[in-house]
């Protein structure tokens, strides 16, 4: 894993300058069941640390992974996501795909080399006042033990961060990710309903392939990198990095600057289009 | 009959619980201006000390508190809680009706429900929502949820000691008030929903309640489970404060029980029950729990599959044939011992802890309601019905809904409720509109081009937030944020005088954003919304930070973080606000008329409701005839022919000016969304409509078992009944087997009407052929409600009952042109050999196999079996999650048919509250597609739970702003980030939570 953490030539890394910040813990609550759940804690008195700041959101299943992956890129510590309980969503069947976006979400957190544990999934109902302080004042104390996100003092990571959260954006993951839920309980185009492993497998592959690949835009967007100098960085096998250094040429997203001898350079192609 | 000007369009609706609310606001969604007379300080109802519901086992508050909400809120419903019905007089058309209003001793409008009284207060009495397992106040709110959420002071427990009003900021303690008053009102209708009781299990002495500490009601346990109850969810021995290892349920407690006045089944209390087993068991992994059942009464939509789940996941013990004779406690450790039926023996074991599953009775009131509005009670003081017209009570213009005319569990009685409405909307029609108000504001200001300037209210609320978070500091802060150009502080925002502040602070400054730190939005989010509306602002530019509920309440003992908190709640509502946008709320046009499918009862009933209330009705009916199944049927549960009102309601219908019957015809196609329906008949005729109701019906199951079909001595319970109403009935003896083709693996749900339907069938033969002797095999019997009191008369009558037992159901055998039938009776374990004239077999009710097509094509769900899912099982049972379609009858479920006529009519005013309306007004928040990012992958279409999302002629995705929930889901899903969720914008979202960040 260490590996994995090395900075880039040409990139510093900051010293540890903030072991003493508060943990940065942000919240997206639902409307209709945890944030209700919130109001309840407070109505009842039950008290928890003061870290956590709730945005409040209709249904848990408009967090998409880019909210989420966008405040780890910025330096959260932790995440902590409230739903209804599975079968109470107000909205039938929200929850369901909110479950499934944060197993990419996580998926994504493990390949940038953030803790899967900063990020939390909770169901809580109107009723849990006493639950949500428990889970907030659980999960601030597991956001203490963890420390404060290296993403701010690590450059390395920060670019990682931002990668899990570009992957988290593609089409593929997007596609894979929407349909997830009603693939594995509805059935897909033939009617059949598809086996969770092996579905399960399918976007293992995906996440992985498309993370390297946000990974390597991202790098080669700093400065123009070999296929050798990515493998070196990504500590990903050269003959992978060659294989995604295709698939992103054809799709106009790489392209060779120049050659320092036998060895092509690939810079990033400047797409104006940064979300 | 009075001339018709003198008819009121306003509605009195006695009762605030689910059934109550639900009258109130179809009705008040019709049209009619709706007065809810509620006794006890706040709606909700019994469902309110709910922790979970059967069988989905739903957190009952999360469901009931945005019902609670929006009756509290709607312009056109008056809350008359904390009162009681005086007097009544007139009649149908124009009521005059006096209430008796009991002071609260608070001035409503001025108390925030901030709670700083009941703190102090330093009187405790006893707690009857609580179900005295902790301590009320003299002053006090039932419930957190409560609507209205003022307090209350208890007259009888208060002391006068004065404290309260020392600590009421808002001033809204008023001692001096008349303890009453009395309010008189017209109304043009009554609807009676004044809900139940639960039996005083103490009064069953056998079973020790209110003498062993350990023996508790199932409401008790109940509050116990709830997370917002007295032990905050955790089930404790009430004893010792131990975790118990086993808990007994004993049933029928003050129900089906010859030594009360209740022998009547309340219905709803074998699921209860089970349910309350299954939630113990989640909370307490290792909790012994056993049921004593005499029968188990699982006969509700997927109920069966409940209780087998109960059963075989959760591990829970269920003995059948039992009715627990006592409970012995033991003296020094407080355990709970009884002696039960096992098979054939008797065992005795002890408990930790025992709940009584307490029956329905009417509520305390039922003899005075009676006695003032002069309607019939039943012999057990419930309003009495008739099953052909459930609604109505015995004088015109009163009708009833929910366990006020018998025992019923919540869905039965929000399809009553709303059964009720479609009454009186048809009642009232001319009236319709009249009395509402509809609040007019003044045109919005033109905001485009203008940079961000926001005001900042930031609310002390009394000493709530002011005494943790430094509020003056939070203001001082929030001023210099960019975009602010106004802050200010308000010891109470919400305030009358505050709401005026705010208007002309809106003028003065030229704010065109405002943002209040206070509560929560979930309760003051529309009021302030209001305000800035009549400022001129869209009421979408407005934002809130919760500092109270999430910030100063929570961070009680660290004033200084809070005060960090609340600037960050406050610069983070801030950063959202500056990005907020005005929304428009475009208004649909409707087509004043339905479409309804299938020409049952349901159908008929659904459709001449609707046409009574004024809207022209396509019924579609794919037979030659109207009528369906009831054509089959020869006698109801009472015993009354119901061909002859079938011949009536047949003849309305095809007279009706409003309706159009298409007979022999199919519907083939469905385009649009409410009230902007297309339909293509099988014929090609095309429908323009605003609303449908799906009332397909269900088939008789044709059995493969028991020789059916292949000995002619073996009949369904159709042919029987053929037999009975012809006279053509000569059998010296019969055998009926029960639950044919249902409660099996291939259909394990229990079709709910044979039992009853067995009853009916075995009294009719003993009535006219006393000698003929009448055998029921069966599994349990579940005549639920007062069909009951069928099973008791069959049982005097000599109808012998022998149970079997699935495992070795009876076997069949031919001898020639006799049968003979041999079973084994489960409880003597004895095997019986039968010789008998007939074998009647009663067949299950099945899904009817067009559904699927139908399913399809409107694009909503059908459950496992078949069966078409409503939009939720409690709390929306005739609604699709799709607006402007509803089902009802046996397209539903398997029912009877009052209640097959009771969901009909509640279709039908689920159908007239989209049909009342020349146009929809439709949300401001809903999903936007970018048609240029759109790649026309269909995601979005398939995880949108409300079809909401469609093809357009261009290949791309469009909303249907209508039909849109604004959840936001397709907008997370959305691959080509096309989707964009107005009012929770990516931009507006990130924006705020990055700003949570941000070192203050």
């Amino acid at each position: 894993m260490t590996d994995k953490h090395q900075p880039p030539h040409g990139v510093k890394v900051q010293a540890d300058v903030s072991k003493e910040r508060k943990p940065k813990i942000v919240g997206f609550l639902c409307n209709w069941c945890s944030y209700a759940g919130a109001d309840l804690c407070g109505v009842s008195r039950f008290q928890y640390p003061a870290n956590i700041r709730l945005v409040r959101v209709m249904c848990s299943a408009r967090v998409s992974p880019h909210l989420v992956l966008d405040l780890f890129e910025a330096g959260a510590d932790g995440v902590l996501i409230g739903g209804c309980h599975l079968n109470d969503c107000h909205y039938m069947t929200g929850n369901f795909h909110t479950e499934k976006r944060v197993g990419l979400m996580k998926r994504l957190l493990r390949e940038a080399g953030i803790e899967e544990a900063r990020l939390r999934l909770e169901w809580i109902s109107a009723s849990e006042g006493e639950k949500f302080s428990k889970v907030v004042t659980e999960f601030t104390e597991e956001i203490r033990r963890l420390g404060t996100s290296r993403v701010l003092t690590d450059d390395m990571m920060k670019v990682r961060a931002a990668s899990a959260d570009n992957a988290s954006e593609t089409f593929r993951l997007k596609a894979l990710i929407g349909k997830e839920f009603n693939l594995l309980n509805k059935g897909n185009a033939y009617g059949d309903k598809l086996d969770p492993e092996k579905l399960g497998r399918i976007i293992d592959t995906a996440v992985v392939d498309e993370f390297e690949r946000a990974l390597i835009l991202e790098l080669a967007g700093i400065r123009p990198m070999s296929v050798k100098q990515l493998g070196m960085v990504m500590d990903v096998p050269t003959d992978r990095i060659l294989k995604h250094i295709v698939l992103l040429r054809q799709n106009s997203k790489i392209a060779m600057e120049h050659s320092e001898g036998f060895t092509p350079v690939y810079r990033t192609v400047a797409t104006g289009d940064e979300r | 009959m009075m001339a018709k000007k003198e008819v009121v369009g306003a509605v009195l609706v006695v009762g605030g619980g689910p059934a109550g609310m639900q009258a109130a606001l179809d009705l008040a969604e019709s049209g009619y201006k709706v007065y809810v007379l509620e006794t006890t300080p706040s709606i909700g109802g019994t469902m309110a000390q709910l922790d979970k519901t059967f069988p989905t086992n739903d957190c009952s508050m999360c469901i009931l508190s945005p019902k609670l909400v929006a009756t509290g809120r709607h312009e056109n419903i008056t809350l008359i809680t904390n009162a009681e019905l005086k007097k009544v007089e007139g009649e149908v058309g124009r009521f005059s009706v006096t209430v008796t209003k009991h002071q609260r001793f608070i001035n409503e409008d001025k108390c925030t429900c901030c709670g700083i009284c009941a703190e102090h207060c330093p009187i405790e009495g006893a707690n009857s929502f609580e179900r005295d397992l902790a301590p009320a106040k003299a002053i006090y709110v039932p419930f957190p949820q409560a609507v209205p959420l003022v307090y209350t002071i208890d007259k009888g427990l208060c002391i006068g000691c004065g404290i309260c009003e020392k600590f009421c900021e808002a001033n809204a303690i008023e001692y001096d008030m008349d303890s009453e008053i009395d309010e008189t009102m017209e109304v043009g209708a009554i609807v009676l929903a004044p809900g139940y009781q639960v039996f005083d299990a103490s009064k069953k002495s056998a079973y020790g309640h209110g003498v062993y500490a350990n023996v508790v009601s199932n409401i008790e346990f109940e509050r116990m489970l709830s997370a917002s109850g007295p032990t905050e969810g955790h089930v404790i021995r009430p004893s010792d404060g131990d975790v118990p290892k086993s808990i007994a349920f004993i049933q029928c407690v003050g129900s089906r029980d010859a030594q009360t006045p209740n022998s009547y089944c309340s219905s709803y209390c074998c699921m209860a029950a089970l349910k309350q087993a299954v939630i113990a068991k989640e909370h307490l992994p290792g909790l012994e729990t056993t049921m004593f059942f005499m029968d188990t009464r699982a006969f509700g939509k997927e109920f069966e599959e409940y209780l087998q789940r109960a059963e075989s996941e959760y591990g829970v013990r269920v003995f059948r044939n039992n009715r627990i004779s006592g409970v012995q406690q033991n003296k020094e450790t407080h355990d709970l011992s009884l002696s039960f039926i096992d098979a054939a023996d008797i065992s005795e074991e002890t408990f930790d802890m025992v709940v009584l599953s307490a029956g329905a009775e009417p509520p305390e009131m039922s003899h005075k309601l009676a006695e003032i509005l002069k309607i019939k009670t039943n012999k057990f003081g419930f309003c009495e019905t008739d099953e052909l017209s459930p609604v109505d009570s015995s004088l015109p213009g009163i009708f009833v809904c929910g366990a006020f005319s018998g025992p019923k569990d919540i869905p039965d009685s929000i399809a009553q409720a709303s059964g009720a409405a479609g009454k009186v909307a048809a009642l009232l029609s001319d009236q319709r509109g009249k009395l509402v108000t509809k609040k007019e504001y003044p045109e919005e200001m033109d905001l485009s081009n203008q940079e961000p300037r926001l005001g900042v209210f930031v609310c002390h609320c009394g000493i709530n937030i002011g005494s943790v978070v430094n509020v003056p500091e939070v203001m001082e802060y929030a001023s210099k944020l960019p975009g602010v150009v106004y802050a200010e502080t308000n010891t109470y925002t919400c305030s009358q005088d505050t709401q005026k502040k705010i208007k002309e602070m809106i003028k003065e400054h030229n704010l065109n954003r405002v943002v209040v730190a206070s509560c929560t939005p979930r309760t003051h989010e529309p009021l302030f919304q209001n305000t800035v509306r009549e400022a001129g602002l869209n009421k979408y530019l407005f934002e809130m930070a919760n500092i109270r509920d999430q910030c100063s309440w929570v961070h009680r003992l660290e004033p200084e973080a809070a005060t960090e908190k609340a600037k960050d709640l406050v610069r983070m509502a801030v950063a959202k606000a500056s990005r907020l946008e005005a929304l428009q709320q475009p208004k649909i046009p409707v087509t004043p008329a339905a479409l309804v499918i299938g020409g049952g009862l349901s159908g008929m009933t659904s459709a001449l409701e609707i046409a009574k209330a004024g809207y022209e009705v396509h019924l579609i009916e794919k037979g030659k005839e109207l009528g369906g199944h009831l054509r089959t049927i020869h006698s109801t549960l009472a015993g009354v022919d119901p061909r002859r009102t079938l011949a009536i309601l047949r003849k309305e219908v095809l007279h009706n000016e409003n309706i159009t019957v298409h007979l022999g015809n199919t519907v083939e196609d469905v385009k649009g969304y409410i009230g902007n329906f297309e339909s293509t008949l099988k014929d090609g005729e095309k429908i323009e409509h605003g609303a449908i109701v799906v009332a397909t019906g269900a088939i008789e199951y044709e059995p493969t078992e028991y020789l059916y079909g292949k000995h002619p001595k073996v009949i369904r319970q159709t042919a029987l009944g053929d037999m009975l109403s012809s006279g053509k009935f000569d059998a010296k003896s019969i055998v009926t087997i029960q639950c044919v083709g249902s409660r099996n693996d291939e259909h394990p749900n229990c079709s709910r009407i044979c039992c009853s339907t067995a009853m009916t069938n075995a009294l009719s033969i003993k009535k006219d052929y006393p000698d003929t002797e009448v055998y029921v095999l069966f599994r349990d019997i579940r005549t639920y409600g007062f069909s009951e009191e069928n099973y008791n008369e069959a049982a005097r009558l000599g109808v012998k009952f022998l149970r079997y037992d699935p495992s070795t159901p009876p076997k069949v055998q031919a001898d020639g042109d006799d049968i003979e039938i041999h079973v084994d009776e489960q409880f003597i374990e004895q095997r019986i050999v039968l010789k008998p004239d007939y074998l009647v077999l009663n067949a299950a009710v099945h899904p009817n196999p067009d559904n699927k097509a139908l399913a399809q094509l409107l694009k909503v769900p059908l459950n496992k079996e078949g069966f078409f899912l409503e939009a939720h099982m409690k709390l929306r049972p005739v609604d699709f999650p799709t607006d402007g379609i509803y089902l009802c009858g046996l397209a539903h479920s398997p029912r009877l048919i009052d209640e097959s006529i009771s969901q009909a009519l509640a279709a039908a005013a689920r159908v007239n509250t989209v049909l009342s309306k020349s146009s929809i007004e439709a949300e401001g928040v809903v999903s936007v597609v970018d048609e240029d990012k759109c790649s026309g992958c269909g995601t979005c279409v398939e995880v949108c739970p409300f079809s909401a999302l469609r093809k357009n002629s261009d290949g791309v995705s469009e909303v249907i702003v209508a039909a849109c929930k604004g959840c936001g889901c397709c907008g997370a899903t959305c691959p080509e980030g096309a989707i964009t969720m107005t009012h929770y914008t990516d931009q507006q979202l990130i924006a705020m939570a990055r700003a949570a960040l941000e070192e203050g």
